[in-house]
């Protein structure tokens, strides 16, 4: 990528990774090579869809009841609020998730590592967020899994997660991860975000108090949506 | 005080183990005026992307938005949402199902020309790409102050999706290379 790429990515993104990052292969031949187009923000980018309860099933939140047997693994719950750059909530606003199950594998028929399926687990959740921003999934603590990235690569155990926020310019994808992870220090994909204060922001806490008593563990994650809105950073 | 927000990572290629929100039909079936809108998407070796989610984003015919930060006087259709989603096949390929938004505002006192808000997520893309679909042959196109932010015709060219019949659109999209398609900064 050249330079006037990297100078804009870098206008547009204090925190996003670059599209090109050699670390992480299949970047290689899917990252544009031209320079992005600056564009005025329009209506067209001030709007975007908007979801409701209609969108969202009553146990799409949890993912160890989508099926007549509990999946195998350690029960976690995953909870936070999604905020804006100014730390104010971002209510009613479409969450969903997707992960491996216990052993590190997807339900899904690309997904050739040689570890179990498990009939129980479909690993896929969605939730809206209240009018405190907050959400809360019921889930499994997801395995690692190896990938073809380079050799002996393995992915550290993640959750993805696929947020709108009120207009496009907030539509985001991204994953958490898990705190102590020892792969953690080896995933160029998470090392692709320059900065290690961002980085920091994909990694949950251990949280004692969502925790519950003889049945599953908690971790919190905030998730901040940034948009135009977005001031530069103070720190 | 500002929060850093939180950073992009890939889709990764298993995304489609949860179905999509919406699905790929903004309209239903026999809607008067219906387009069918098909693409593949390409990489940078002219392969096909077979682990794509294409979203698209729209007014509706009037050229309104169906969002509270759209306050024009124009009739609002309350079965079209004007969003839609669809994961690539096999193949790299995506359609959609929907019809020619009207004419947006766009800064200023310009209008611009009917278009749909496009975004790439794929393996491999480290952040959403966001490009747009212009219509072949819409007069509206000359005037569009985004089309004519690009002064190099090739490049521009890659925004127009081609009319291949009476009611069916075609979009590629190409993420790298000699076919690049226009991705926008936003």
């Amino acid at each position: 990528m050249d330079r006037q790429t990297d100078f804009a990515s870098a206008l547009n993104d204090p925190v996003d990774p670059p599209y090109l990052y050699a670390g992480y292969r299949s970047t290689l031949l899917r990252a544009p090579s031209r320079p992005l187009i600056p564009i005025a923000h329009t209506l067209s980018d001030f709007t975007g869809p908007l979801f409701g309860p209609e969108h969202v099933g009553s146990l799409d939140h949890d993912l160890t009841r989508q099926h007549e047997g509990e999946p195998l693994g350690q029960r976690i719950i995953v909870a936070g609020r999604v905020l804006n750059s100014d730390g104010e909530p971002v209510p009613r606003t479409l969450v969903e998730i997707w992960q491996a199950n216990a052993a590190g594998r997807y339900a899904h028929a690309e997904d050739q590592h040689a570890a179990p399926l498990d009939p129980n687990f479909s690993g896929g959740g969605r939730c809206l967020t209240d009018e405190s921003g907050s959400y809360r999934f019921v889930t499994i603590q997801p395995g690692a899994y190896p990938w073809l990235n380079a050799p002996n690569a393995w992915r550290p155990a993640h959750i993805h997660f696929s947020l709108y926020g009120p207009n496009l310019t907030t539509r985001l994808i991204t994953q958490m991860y898990f705190p102590g992870d020892p792969l953690l220090a080896y995933d160029p994909i998470l090392a692709s975000i320059p900065d290690p204060a961002a980085r920091e922001r994909l990694v949950s806490k251990f949280d004692l108090d969502l925790t519950e008593e003889g049945w599953a563990l908690g971790y919190s994650w905030d998730i901040v949506l940034h948009g135009p809105s977005a001031t530069p950073m103070v720190d | 005080m500002s929060l850093i927000p939180t950073p992009s990572q890939t889709i990764g290629p298993f995304f489609a183990v949860l179905a999509p929100v919406v699905g790929w039909q903004l309209v239903p079936p026999g809607t008067i005026g219906a387009v069918t809108v098909t693409g593949t998407v390409f990489d940078g070796a002219g392969a096909p992307v077979p682990d794509a989610l294409i979203e698209v984003w729209q007014a509706n015919v009037t050229g309104r938005y169906a969002h509270p930060a759209d306050t024009q006087e124009k009739l609002l259709d309350a079965d079209f949402s004007g969003f839609g989603q669809c994961y690539t096949d096999a193949d790299g390929c995506f359609r959609f199902l929907t019809v020619k938004p009207g004419e947006v505002p766009g800064i200023g006192d310009t209008m611009q020309a009917p278009h749909l808000t496009v975004s790439v997520f794929a393996r491999g893309l480290l952040k959403r790409l966001a490009t747009r679909m212009y219509f072949a042959g819409e007069p509206a196109n000359e005037r569009d102050p985004v089309l004519l932010s690009i002064s190099d015709l090739t490049i521009r060219e890659t925004l127009i999706a081609r009319a291949t019949g009476a009611a069916t659109l075609r979009f590629d999209i190409h993420l790298q290379g000699e076919q690049e398609t226009a991705f926008f900064a936003i």
